[in-house]
């Protein structure tokens, strides 16, 4: 745990340094991800210890939202006097991009990986239509 | 007896222990409270914490700034998640390359929907410039979204609302919104509600079925690295 740790630190950190060093407009935690993945690929798997404590911090991922959410408290009064807009655009481009993206998705897939079309999608009985 | 409850109270209002713990605790309060009330997306243990601490903070006129010295140390773990995202990126990477094609053609067109129409709503329902920058990275994870946020002159700490509610709108309406458009291949629904609403969207995704929440967490992932890339260049592009 405590090596895995040691290794997602030292990717943030180089993740940071590379950003401002080759003044990249990405995060240096997005980079880390990078240089992670590329390790994992020339190793050529995931060791057990990664996996675990990877999958712990992830599975309590949600947590780490808390303190930036509570952030609402600061702009409180903004919020109050863009209602309108930030309602509009939070719901409707939230709903659109989910279902943007999901349709493409299906669409596409049905065209070059058929797989999964078979497998019925549990609850809905939704009419044969694809479309 | 006053003083010393006076001094514990000091004390407590100046060390970073109150506000962890009180993060802690409020989460697994709302991680309770939501198993307890069966389970429903509406519900979710982020509003639930997120409600309960700024209700403390509010009645103990504690500012946020003093709360966030101490829950900083829960709020810097995301650098850390961000890179872990590797992993399961890693695990998902046979299914990947498999339908590639598929993944990135809708990766784009996803992305690129959910941003503008974010930025086109706010400016069309009269927002402010400043909202308008905050609210377009709103679907990626949130150190993405507030480095991206930074960086095309929004405000961070917006952003970061912005990016929860994000989430909290599609665990609560993302199932809906799928059987509304007829999505019924799990890899779609998954990786719609991964790149639209990141983590939250993902953990919702998770839920209610493994692939849909492996193509989830995929969508997240990349829409990260597209929103972070695509993003300020596209910015720059517009506004120069």
């Amino acid at each position: 745990m405590l090596g895995t740790l040691t290794l997602l630190l030292l990717c943030q950190l180089f993740g940071e340094l590379a950003a401002r060093l080759l003044h990249l407009p990405v995060p240096g935690p997005v980079l880390g991800m990078l240089l992670l993945f590329a390790g994992l690929l020339l190793r050529g798997g995931v060791p057990a210890a990664i996996q675990d404590t990877a999958g712990g911090l992830l599975r309590h991922l949600s947590l780490l939202f808390v303190p930036a959410g509570v952030g609402v408290m600061v702009h409180v009064t903004r919020l109050e006097t863009e209602a309108l807009p930030i309602i509009v655009a939070v719901f409707g481009s939230t709903l659109f991009g989910i279902a943007v993206t999901a349709k493409l998705m299906a669409f596409l897939l049905s065209r070059t990986d058929p797989r999964l079309e078979e497998e019925p999608a549990a609850k809905e009985p939704v009419a044969g239509d694809r479309r | 007896m006053s003083a010393d409850l006076h001094q514990i109270w000091v004390y407590l209002s100046a060390s970073p222990l109150a506000g962890l713990t009180l993060t802690l605790v409020a989460y697994q309060v709302g991680v309770w409270l939501f198993e307890k009330l069966g389970r429903r997306p509406v519900l979710n243990p982020v509003l639930i914490a997120v409600v309960l601490i700024a209700g403390t903070l509010g009645l103990s006129g504690i500012d946020y700034r003093t709360y966030f010295d101490g829950a900083q140390f829960v709020h810097f773990l995301l650098g850390p998640a961000t890179v872990a995202l590797a992993v399961p990126l890693y695990n998902q990477f046979q299914e990947v390359r498999r339908s590639a094609l598929a993944l990135v053609a809708a990766l784009l067109v996803g992305s690129a929907a959910s941003a503008l129409s974010a930025v086109a709503l706010v400016w069309a329902f009269g927002g402010t410039k400043e909202t308008i920058l905050s609210m377009a990275p709103k679907s990626v994870t949130s150190p993405i979204a507030m480095g991206v946020s930074e960086q095309i002159g929004g405000l961070p700490s917006l952003t970061a609302v912005f990016v929860i509610i994000t989430g909290i709108v599609a665990a609560s309406l993302g199932t809906w919104v799928l059987n509304l458009v007829r999505v019924k291949d799990w890899r779609a629904r998954g990786f719609g509600m991964g790149v639209a609403a990141h983590g939250i969207g993902t953990a919702r995704a998770l839920q209610v079925n493994e692939v849909a929440g492996a193509f989830a967490g995929l969508g997240m992932g990349l829409n990260g690295l597209a929103t972070a890339l695509l993003l300020p260049t596209l910015y720059h592009l517009i506004w120069g």
